[in-house]
């Protein structure tokens, strides 16, 4: 593949600056002078890695250990029941299949028309394309709250407010414009001789694009997909504003709603739900680690 | 693939790629297709971003909500602006707290970077995952475990118990003063998003070719002297962008606030982005909300603009 991401990988491959220290002597030295850097990086992933460690133990512990023990302390057995009472009395299950539904459905949209309109944009010809760019280009800009109330208005009148609908729809116009814009960038890659060769063959140009060109984007959607999964997942404002129904909040107003309500009194289940809401991004993340890096990577070398 | 590849920066309208020959250009110039990709994308962002948009600069001439109807009152939410302090009060907490943010992300960022180049080196990959976690978890989860870590009633939390066993004092109420508070606002936004900007700022380091830092050394370039005079310059451009990305996302700063201190205590936390939704759903004043939105998106543009002056004008010299 001749996506950036490909390109990118060789650059992290190669070997960074091999001759850039000098090597002390004896290995000893090297060990000593090397000491207050490992404990540096020690110190680094303890201050990364210890809460979320210590907030996985804490969710396992049961309410008197709370005060009788020091906070470190190691949980003294698994106390599964804080899961399964942030799980029903705190909703928890509810939540996530909200969050899913509004998730889902947005993530579809705007890989769909972002591809699509990413491809109108770079690839196809026609007068007034830069200026539709330009136009998609400038929201990645507007502040969210610039648009707020409007849409408040809007999906108040049309009886959205308290309807998954509304979330559905915000996500989809919010994730377009890096989505448009990302895409237009990967679209460059591609040879036009591609395109010439599919054309020549016989191909129109709906099955050009659907057979040769959506395969050789596959990892550049992959890695957006990403980006906005975790944008929409982690979305608090728009959640917080238009829905209200406790049946309907997503994770992200649930957790709020229930440490509010909770947080004080019951630790326990109050970390089990935190736990609940950061595992699944965690390991979806670590899962698809290497996609997320390069990704990155590739975009700010391009930008 | 080793095809020809179309080089350059992201797609500037003036790049876009043409095609010479005719059948390929009717191909792509097919009116019918164009709309079919284009379409969906256009309607969506247009009835959802810009006419609202619009719609709400409109907001900003009005008084009321949705709920209670609106009155046309000319230029009074502007007039009301000036005087009003709580407005002032906000706006220079959300640009003190985008500067120490700022500031915190891209400069822990680039020392990340600078670890993972030079010393971590091809050990690095584990290190920048875990300091990458932090990034991918909802706000809202991350701000209830900082109430938690810094926490004094009922039980102390982490930093208490800490802070006790070292022989200072334990029982610190971190959110009681907006001192403090603020203190702990950085810390986690800055803990939770420095790994992402030490990938950046590492993708920039790394594509610096090694041989001109190898002749930067054989002249005698080292240490401090070998980033401020070689690394730095050339990594200019990516510094940059991660500054206005950082800046840009947290003068809009939201979530980080309403999860973790409310705006509180009283409205000492209270950035631009929670006094416009306050004003706007606590008070149903959706024309003095929209005034306040449009002062947010000015400010971010206008520090965009700056940031951009400022880095020509270091280049030139």
């Amino acid at each position: 593949m001749s996506t950036p991401t490909a390109v990118r990988h060789a650059h992290e491959t190669a070997p960074v600056t091999p001759t850039l220290r000098h090597r002390p002597k004896n290995r000893l030295g090297r060990q000593l002078r090397r000491m207050p850097l490992r404990a540096a990086v020690a110190l680094l992933l303890l201050i990364e890695i210890y809460p979320l460690v210590w907030l996985i133990l804490s969710s396992l512990k049961q309410e008197d250990e709370f005060s009788l023990k020091p906070v470190w302390a190691l949980p003294e057995g698994f106390d599964w029941a804080n899961y399964s009472e942030a799980w029903t009395t705190g909703h928890m299950s509810t939540y996530l299949r909200n969050s899913l539904l509004a998730t889902v459905p947005s993530l579809a949209a705007i890989i769909v028309f972002g591809v699509a309109a990413g491809f109108a944009l770079q690839v196809m010809v026609w007068r007034g394309r830069g200026a539709v760019l330009l136009v998609f280009l400038a929201g990645v800009m507007v502040p969210l709250q610039m648009v707020l109330l409007p849409l408040f208005t809007i999906y108040f009148k049309a009886q959205l407010i308290n309807s998954l609908w509304s979330l559905i729809i915000t996500y989809t116009a919010f994730g377009l414009p890096l989505t448009v814009f990302l895409m237009a960038g990967y679209f460059r890659a591609i040879p036009p001789e591609v395109l010439e060769a599919s054309f020549l063959d016989g191909a129109g140009i709906f099955r050009t694009f659907a057979v040769v060109v959506l395969p050789m984007v596959r990892n550049a959607i992959l890695t957006i997909a990403l980006v906005q999964f975790f944008f929409i997942w982690n979305d608090l404002l728009l959640s917080l504003t238009f829905i209200s129904d406790d049946n309907l909040r997503t994770v992200q107003t649930g957790l709020l709603n229930f440490v509010g309500q909770y947080g004080q009194r019951q630790w326990g289940p109050t970390f089990a739900s935190i736990c609940l809401t950061v595992v699944p991004t965690l390991l979806l993340y670590l899962a698809l680690n290497q996609k997320v890096m390069k990704g990155l990577t590739a975009g700010s070398v391009k930008g | 693939m080793t095809g020809r590849r179309h080089r350059g920066g992201g797609p500037y309208p003036d790049r876009l790629i043409t095609y010479e020959e005719e059948p390929v250009r009717s191909m792509l110039g097919d009116k019918r297709a164009i709309a079919v990709f284009i379409g969906p994308a256009l309607i969506v962002y247009t009835l959802v971003m810009i006419v609202p948009l619009i719609w709400s600069a409109g907001y900003t001439f009005f008084d009321g909500s949705v709920i209670g109807g609106f009155n046309f009152t000319g230029l009074d939410n502007y007039k009301q602006l000036l005087g009003d302090d709580a407005f002032w009060a906000s706006t220079w907490f959300t640009v003190k707290y985008g500067i120490a943010v700022t500031v915190g992300q891209v400069g822990f960022g680039l020392l990340l970077a600078l670890l993972y180049t030079f010393y971590l080196k091809r050990a690095s990959a584990l290190v920048r995952t875990l300091v990458f976690f932090p990034v991918v978890l909802p706000t809202v989860a991350v701000a209830a475990m900082f109430t938690k870590l810094f926490a004094v009633a009922p039980q102390p939390g982490l930093i208490n118990s800490i802070a006790s066993v070292l022989g200072m004092s334990g029982d610190r109420d971190w959110f009681g003063d907006s001192g403090s508070a603020f203190i702990v606002l950085v810390v986690m936004d800055v803990w939770r998003s420095m790994g992402f900007y030490a990938v950046l700022l590492y993708a920039g380091l790394v594509d610096i070719p090694d041989d001109i830092i190898e002749g930067a050394r054989l002249d005698g370039a080292r240490g401090w002297r070998l980033v401020r005079h070689i690394i730095l310059p050339m990594l200019t451009p990516i510094l940059l962008s991660s500054v206005i990305f950082s800046i840009n996302g947290t003068l809009k700063v939201f979530d980080s606030i309403m999860a973790l201190t409310g705006g509180g205590p009283g409205d000492t936390t209270s950035p631009l982005t929670l006094y416009m939704y306050k004003t706007a759903f606590s008070f149903g004043d959706y024309g003095y909300g929209s005034t306040i939105a449009m002062q947010l998106t000015l400010l971010s543009l206008l520090v965009t603009l700056v940031i951009f002056r400022f880095s020509r004008k270091d280049q030139t010299r």
